[in-house]
């Protein structure tokens, strides 16, 4: 264990400002063995994507179920920052629901917390460090809201229904909505898994919202046929469609 | 009534004043009716005939009966389950009686001898009692169930142990008000684990909903807020107890909580003639869709409105301009006697 000296940058966040107060009350009790400072609170998911990252938390004690965006998603979020911290997650749900979320994989605290509990569930964070973005995208389910683009000191969010594509390129992947484009580094293939629900892919290297699909436009024939493009909703640009998907994005349209 | 708590549910007379009751009765002694004809006679336009006679006859006779009944229903309500059964059927017996003998004395034509006409009356009465238990009979178990869900699934787990934790957190701070919280928590329990069969006062059941709101406003604070339109609600009235209640915890769990918003829920009550109002409203969330549960809470509380009050109770919910509206409407029944 550290000396007295080292102080533990604690981040809570929580949407029952009761429960923020017991959460901050019971940190003060075991002051004399763990020393912590709390160096910021939220009061939803996405105050926490917004304020974790520049408070120079180590430690963040998530609640899971929070409006706006629920704890696991702020951990995957948080995740791709180059210093994320540590992360404990609380929750006031009984067994049944912990399994539902498949938690067993993390570390987790139930509401109401003990102060033995709690200062052992620190140190282990401590020790094991930031929780790894494949075990939180294990233990999360359903879709992402949102995807984030990690900068320096920030997590940009981009919603997942604004987005109108998505493309494989070298390294990384494209994020493109009406207004802008972002740089993601995650795989297109677990994307397209886990967002089947609103997106489909036209091409190996691209995915596109269902939802912006407005037409498809012939660019060309070449020795096997016709070769058709897609017309998307908000954006000029056109992209090819793979002789391969030209079948199922046919049958999407009305 | 002293009850046993291992026996599910007392036997208790139906409600004559029930237009459920009245219209059971009704069918009941008329299909009868149409059936004796029927067996009676060789082929079916006789069958009518005969039917059509013996109604001009019974149908005056069934109406009295059943007015009668309704008048008395205070009085009988009061008896023992079986004494009252005997009154009723003496009762019934004696009109008949009475009726017969009366067209006989005005010189009217009657089809039967009086004995026959009474002895077919007390059949018939003791049939439909008989009928009216077994209905209570096959309802009971909603309200066995009713204690039940109650702990189990209605008062979610969720709700108790925030509701514990915002505690903790009041009670180095301010003493007081976390005793007063306790005191809530308490009161709500003490309900939810109480005898599900028996009526309450409007009256009660309104602070019961003012308490658990208190619950939820210390955790949720400005997150919540609950506009009460209780100035026409009739404290007297009678409902079976946690109908409004599980109403008000659904529209907290999926109108507010999932929310960062403020959530705006209504909560409005009123007499209207002799029918009792009450409507919960609450924000329609459009991304509340992973949780259940509303559901069961919704079903058995139609269960045991149409348990109390037959047919004269419904319950109806629609979702309109982002609101989602619970409206329940049952006759007005007050606690005076």
């Amino acid at each position: 264990m550290t000396d007295g000296a080292s102080v533990i940058r604690v981040f809570i966040a929580d949407d029952e400002g009761p429960a923020r107060d017991r959460l901050k009350e019971l940190l003060g009790d075991i002051a004399a063995e763990l020393q912590t400072q709390v160096v910021g609170e939220a009061a939803n998911g996405l105050e926490a994507i917004e304020r974790v990252p520049s408070s120079g938390a180590e430690v963040l004690l998530l609640d899971i179920q929070m409006p706006g965006m629920g704890g696991l998603e702020v951990a995957r979020h948080l995740a791709t920052l180059e210093h994320s911290p540590a992360v404990v997650f609380v929750t006031a749900h009984d067994r049944h629901a912990v399994e539902a979320f498949d938690l067993n994989a993390l570390d987790y605290l139930l509401k109401p917390v003990r102060a033995q509990r709690l200062a052992a569930a620190l140190r282990k964070a401590l020790a094991g460090g930031s929780p790894g973005r494949e075990q939180l995208a294990r233990a999360a389910t359903g879709a992402r809201e949102y995807l984030s683009v990690a900068e320096r000191h920030r997590i940009a969010l981009v919603p997942v229904r604004d987005i109108v594509f998505l493309r494989a390129e070298q390294k990384y992947v494209t994020v493109r909505t009406r207004e802008r484009e972002h740089l993601l580094e995650e795989s297109l293939v677990a994307l397209e898994r886990e967002l089947a629900d609103r997106f489909v892919r036209i091409h190996r290297n691209c995915l596109v919202a269902r939802a912006a699909i407005r037409g498809y436009e012939r660019s060309g024939d070449d020795a096997d046929g016709p070769r058709w493009q897609i017309v998307l909703d908000g954006i000029a640009e056109r992209l090819p469609v793979s002789r391969r998907q030209w079948p199922t994005l046919r049958s999407l349209l009305p | 009534m002293a009850s046993i708590r291992q026996n599910v549910f007392p036997d208790v007379l139906p409600d004559f004043r029930n237009l459920g009751v009245v219209a059971r009765v009704l069918l009941a002694v008329n299909a009868l009716a149409l059936a004796g004809a029927l067996y009676a006679a060789p082929d079916f336009p006789q069958a009518l005939d005969g039917f059509v006679r013996a109604a001009a006859f019974f149908e005056p006779l069934l109406l009295a009966e059943l007015a009668c009944l309704a008048v008395l229903s205070p009085w009988s309500g009061r008896l023992a389950y079986w004494a009252g059964c005997v009154a009723v059927i003496v009762l019934v017996t004696l009109l008949a009686g009475a009726y017969h003998a009366a067209l006989i004395a005005l010189g009217a034509e009657v089809p039967a001898r009086i004995a026959r006409t009474a002895l077919i009356c007390a059949i018939v009465a003791a049939g439909l009692l008989a009928y009216f238990r077994l209905l209570t009979k096959a309802y009971s178990p909603a309200l066995a169930e009713a204690r039940l869900q109650a702990l189990q699934a209605r008062i979610r787990p969720h709700f108790l142990f925030n509701s514990l934790n915002a505690v903790l957190a009041l009670i180095r701070r301010d003493p007081k008000r976390a005793e007063h919280t306790l005191e809530n928590l308490a009161d709500l329990f003490r309900t939810l684990m109480s005898d599900a069969r028996s009526f309450v006062r409007l009256g009660d059941e309104i602070t019961l909903l003012e308490r658990y709101a208190e619950l939820e406003q210390l955790r949720l604070g400005e997150r919540l807020r609950i506009t009460w339109e209780l100035d026409a609600a009739p404290s007297d009235a009678l409902l079976p107890p946690l109908v409004l209640q599980p109403l008000l915890e659904n529209a907290v769990y999926h109108g507010v909580e999932p929310g960062t918003a403020t959530g705006e829920v209504l909560v409005h009550i009123e007499r209207r003639g002799d029918r009792v109002l009450a409507r919960i409203e609450n924000p329609h969330l459009e991304a509340e869709v992973h949780r259940a549960g509303n559901r069961m809470a919704l079903d058995n509380i139609r269960e045991r409105l149409a348990l109390f009050f037959d047919a004269e109770a419904r319950i109806v919910t629609q979702s309109v301009n982002g609101r989602y509206r619970v409206e329940i409407e049952m006759p007005y029944r007050s606690a005076q006697p």
